[in-house]
């Protein structure tokens, strides 16, 4: 259990930046061959047409993480709100580590609870990421909000909090710094323990002295092209 | 004032609630849908209305009736949902009523895709309505640029009379930017209405004689001295209206012309090409309508070939060959269906265009 439970289950608020979040874990737990046999990421993202860790269906499998979408492998581009039934298989699969990526707020998180029976307590982690400078979650109080109405959607408990303030380009340490103390007064209001902070790769070594663990995200959602000013 | 992190299609309905929009008409539609759905729970809030209508050619129309009682009418749509629009917006330049619409395009023709396109260029500058009649369009690149244009059109759109439109793309909707919100502009109550836009219907209290809004004129002779007028208000808008932005033009072999994404993808490979020894630079148009044709007058003398680069099968091309009056040969680099090129393909193919031409 070195990594973990082996199901982890990304939920939070529209736009916190879970997907990003999502495959990055993906991508961090193969490179360090976390998988006892397989690794698969479930897109259940019914939300949103664009931003899809689908889209990254190629360079997961790649890596030897198998992407589970829509019944169409996520390759007719639709907004179809549909999954394959083949997501299951993951989930029922004993020998599969298997991080589920879902879309935003509690409409986002509803699609968790005909998964409900794989989803017992103590047995998987249900991450719910915070980000402060989203204008919904910009207090405890509304973050905490998020959360609560996430659990009633999925019908499962959030068992951990990930930090992930940032304003993309504009992200500093501090603005890491200061998402993880949000976080923390996050947990203090849910109970619900902040387990880390992300930030951006060219960031992590200025908070290598952080009382926090960082976890670093890439940008593989996010083209260089889209931050480049005219 | 600090920044905050939105989704485009979110950030787009509270800049035009902060610039005052007090009624919003819509009809879903992919990839602005968030749109509809911002405005449905924030604009009641800030005081205004919030309908959702039963089409587009139903969401015009309620905006036509709102904006001629002096209201500040915001719609918005994607590529197919703007062509069943077209009649209204028609109506609404000759009637002389003010109306901002965004437009948050997608592939065509047809129902087409809901991937990014831009293939709504010729649709957007020359209008599908009938008669004649032109509507002036913004083409942000980014989140920050289309919430500054969006604030800044309600103030064109009631000073000219006449709808003003944003063409944004399905990218800019649907990513997320850190954005600073300008301020809040109060709603103008209804009884300040009648004084600050005296034409407007608002009951024959205020008014010693009585307004009347309409797009009919049987007489030929007052049809054409109506259209005359317009057309006065449109040379006006030609004069002031014209917006652009030029990227190292002095020195550069290549000139790229890109407006919206198409712009953040072409400054990704201009700055690949210098790697590579090649000097590109680029000219990006903010105003589709007026096209900054004097932008093109800025090009230096080392420039060897100007590229129109589109997510379309080449629209504005045509405005670009207007502009460039046979002075440097024109290519086009272009995707379309939804694709996005890599800032790797523009490279590729600007080179091979060079080639050509040297």
């Amino acid at each position: 259990m070195q990594y973990g439970p082996r199901k982890i289950a990304v939920t939070g608020h529209f736009g916190s930046g879970k997907t990003e979040f999502a495959v990055s874990l993906a991508f961090a737990l193969a490179r360090l061959g976390a998988a006892e046999e397989r690794l698969a990421l479930c897109d259940l993202d019914i939300e949103n047409p664009y931003f899809r860790s689908r889209e990254q269906g190629a360079a997961l499998e790649e890596a030897g993480i198998r992407c589970y979408s829509d019944p169409f492998g996520g390759r007719n581009g639709s907004e179809l709100q549909t999954i394959s039934a083949a997501v299951r298989a993951p989930l029922e699969d004993e020998g599969c580590r298997v991080i589920v990526d879902c879309g935003g707020d509690n409409s986002g998180a509803m699609v968790l609870r005909q998964f409900q029976k794989y989803f017992t307590l103590g047995e998987y982690q249900l991450l719910c990421v915070v980000n402060q400078n989203r204008p919904g979650t910009d207090t405890p109080e509304k973050a905490v909000a998020h959360l609560r109405a996430i659990e009633q959607a999925s019908g499962l408990e959030v068992t951990g909090l990930v930090s992930n303030s940032h304003l993309i380009r504009y992200t500093t340490a501090e603005t890491v710094t200061e998402g993880w103390e949000f976080a923390k007064q996050v947990e203090t209001l849910s109970g619900v323990p902040a387990l880390c902070a992300c930030c951006m790769e060219s960031i992590a070594p200025q908070l290598k002295n952080a009382d926090f663990d960082v976890f670093p995200i890439g940008m593989y959602m996010r083209d260089t092209y889209l931050d480049k000013q005219v | 004032m600090s920044k905050v992190l939105m989704k485009g299609n979110e950030a787009f309905g509270e800049a035009a609630i902060r610039a005052g929009c007090n009624c919003y008409f819509g009809y879903p539609i992919t990839p602005q849908n968030e749109i509809p759905e911002y405005m449905s729970h924030e604009l009641p809030k800030a005081g205004g209305k919030f309908l959702q209508a039963e089409s587009e050619l139903a969401a015009v129309s309620m905006a036509y009736g709102a904006a001629a009682s002096g209201g500040r009418a915001f719609i918005s749509t994607s590529s197919p949902g703007l062509s069943l629009m077209q009649e209204g917006l028609g109506f609404i330049c000759s009637a002389e009523v003010p109306l901002v619409a965004l437009n948050v395009s997608r592939g065509g023709p047809g129902v087409g895709g809901i991937q990014p396109g831009q293939a709504d260029y010729i649709q957007v500058t020359r209008g599908g309505y009938n008669g004649d009649a032109k509507i002036p369009v913004f083409a942000p690149a980014g989140i920050q640029e289309c919430v500054d244009l969006i604030y800044e059109a309600f103030e064109i759109a009631d000073k000219y009379r006449n709808p003003v439109l944003i063409f944004a793309d399905g990218m800019m909707g649907q990513m997320m930017e850190p954005v600073e919100l300008p301020e809040k502009r109060e709603i103008v109550p209804a009884e300040k209405i009648s004084e600050l836009k005296p034409w407007a219907i608002t009951g024959k209290d205020n008014h010693p004689g009585r307004n009347v809004i309409y797009s009919l004129r049987m007489e030929p002779n007052v049809l054409e001295e109506h259209v005359e007028h317009l057309f006065e208000k449109y040379a006006e808008a030609e004069r002031e209206l014209v917006r652009y932005k030029t990227q190292g033009l002095e020195d550069a072999e290549i000139v790229f012309v890109a407006f919206g994404t198409m712009s953040r993808l072409c400054a990704e490979a201009i700055e690949l090409l210098e790697e590579q020894g090649i000097k590109a630079g680029m000219i990006r148009p903010i105003s589709l309508w007026p096209f900054p044709k004097k932008a093109f007058d800025e090009i230096g003398p080392k420039t060897k070939l100007v590229i129109s680069t589109e997510l379309s099968m080449g629209q504005m091309i045509d405005d670009i060959r207007l502009a460039v009056m046979n002075r440097w040969p024109v290519g086009l680099i272009n995707r379309t269906g939804g694709i996005v090129p890599s800032s790797l393909e523009i490279v590729e193919r600007a080179k091979k265009l060079l080639e050509g031409v040297k």
